[in-house]
């Protein structure tokens, strides 16, 4: 069943007016990546749109959250012997051509996982001012409980090594994932680097994220990486 | 007076004791959830039919008015409750997010493994000898 030693995982949760391209900007790719969408309980024709497409789809029976269904995708990565797994998301906001940007260092072993920074990058879309305030906060954090700069600890645009793999389709943490990742990951004595990548606004559809509901998830995410701060690091699984 | 409100008491607590012990019996509440719920029934009982027992614990806590007491007593057991709830809610979610993404990678590899024999059936369709093989598999 495997044709590539790379799958692109694309979490989508209600993505019908992009995701179909999404699929096809990844699928032309000169990489050969395989596409599994993780359909996180849509409630419109996402599934069906992305398997026209040519991507693999597997449908959560019930909405799980992005992290729910991004670990489900590197499960998949993970039984099925992949060597990289990328996150991009659904709606549209990253440029399938700038993959190779996160993927190159994660194959030449300069990194075990690459995130793109829409911050490092001196063009292209920045998201709007409270999210910003909320990045920054994030930052401080990062740096504070890991010693390393992570200019945008939300970014969904990632790639993974196997070992990473490994270790976050045992240990992914759901609630708060994006910033979380990065926190376990490090604790763990993964290598992350960020590299600069242009975003553009959502092709279409509606961002989950209300500016209420950003206060109050800031405040959990805080909470949280306070928290696994406290944990002692868990064996990864590649690395044993 | 004191004697009714005994009485009532001792009647209460008996009540959720069986009413508890009915339950589990039924397998309607699971034994490991019981066990606080029978702790504060036997705690409720012992403390009505022993008034003097409230009288006597408030005095070592400290506390000049008894049923005060047992007003604390029971906002702690409250709160133990819902702390107890959300520790199983929490195993509870954790064991729903394992079972969904088993379950949705399960379904795909289910779809799979259709479309697959769907090919190799028109395939046998096609080449009778390319059947053999594939049954052999």
């Amino acid at each position: 069943m495997v044709k590539s030693r790379y799958l692109a995982i694309v979490p989508a949760y209600n993505e019908s007016a992009s995701i179909e391209y999404v699929v096809k900007s990844l699928l032309s790719l000169p990489l050969g990546l395989d596409v599994l969408v993780v359909n996180d309980g849509s409630k419109d024709n996402t599934a069906r749109l992305a398997g026209e497409a040519g991507a693999t789809v597997v449908t959560l029976p019930c909405n799980m959250g992005i992290g729910g269904a991004v670990q489900t995708g590197l499960i998949y990565a993970k039984n099925n012997g992949y060597e990289l797994a990328l996150q991009v998301d659904g709606d549209g906001q990253h440029n399938a051509d700038e993959i190779q940007t996160i993927v190159e260092p994660v194959v030449s072993g300069d990194t075990d996982v690459a995130i793109g920074s829409r911050f490092l990058s001196p063009k292209g879309f920045r998201s709007s001012r409270i999210r910003r305030v909320g990045i920054t906060i994030f930052k401080i954090a990062i740096y504070v409980l890991t010693r390393q700069l992570i200019t945008d600890s939300t970014s969904g645009f990632r790639a993974f090594n196997s070992q990473a793999i490994a270790y976050l389709a045992a240990h992914y943490p759901c609630d708060y994932p994006e910033v979380e990742v990065v926190v376990a990951l490090k604790r763990n004595g993964f290598r992350i680097k960020e590299f600069p990548v242009r975003m553009k606004e959502r092709q279409g559809g509606r961002s989950s994220i209300t500016p209420i509901k950003s206060a109050y998830y800031m405040v959990k995410v805080l909470l949280a990486l306070t928290i696994s701060f406290f944990r002692p690091p868990e064996k990864p699984a590649g690395k044993v | 007076m004191h004697l009714r409100i005994q009485i009532i008491a001792i009647v209460l607590s008996v009540f959720v004791l069986v009413a508890i012990f009915e339950l589990v019996r039924k397998r309607k509440l699971r034994e490991e959830y019981s066990l606080l719920w029978l702790f504060a029934g036997i705690s409720f009982l012992a403390l009505s039919i022993r008034r003097d027992l409230v009288e006597r614990i408030s005095a070592y806590m400290g506390v000049s008015y008894g049923p005060s007491a047992l007003f604390i007593a029971a906002f702690l057991f409250g709160a133990l409750l819902a702390l107890h709830f959300s520790l199983i809610l929490s195993q509870l979610a954790e064991r729903i997010r394992i079972l969904t993404q088993q379950n949705a990678l399960l379904g795909l590899e289910l779809t799979q493994l259709q479309k697959k024999q769907n090919s190799t059936e028109s395939k046998c369709a096609a080449n009778v000898a390319e059947c053999g093989e594939t049954e052999t598999e």
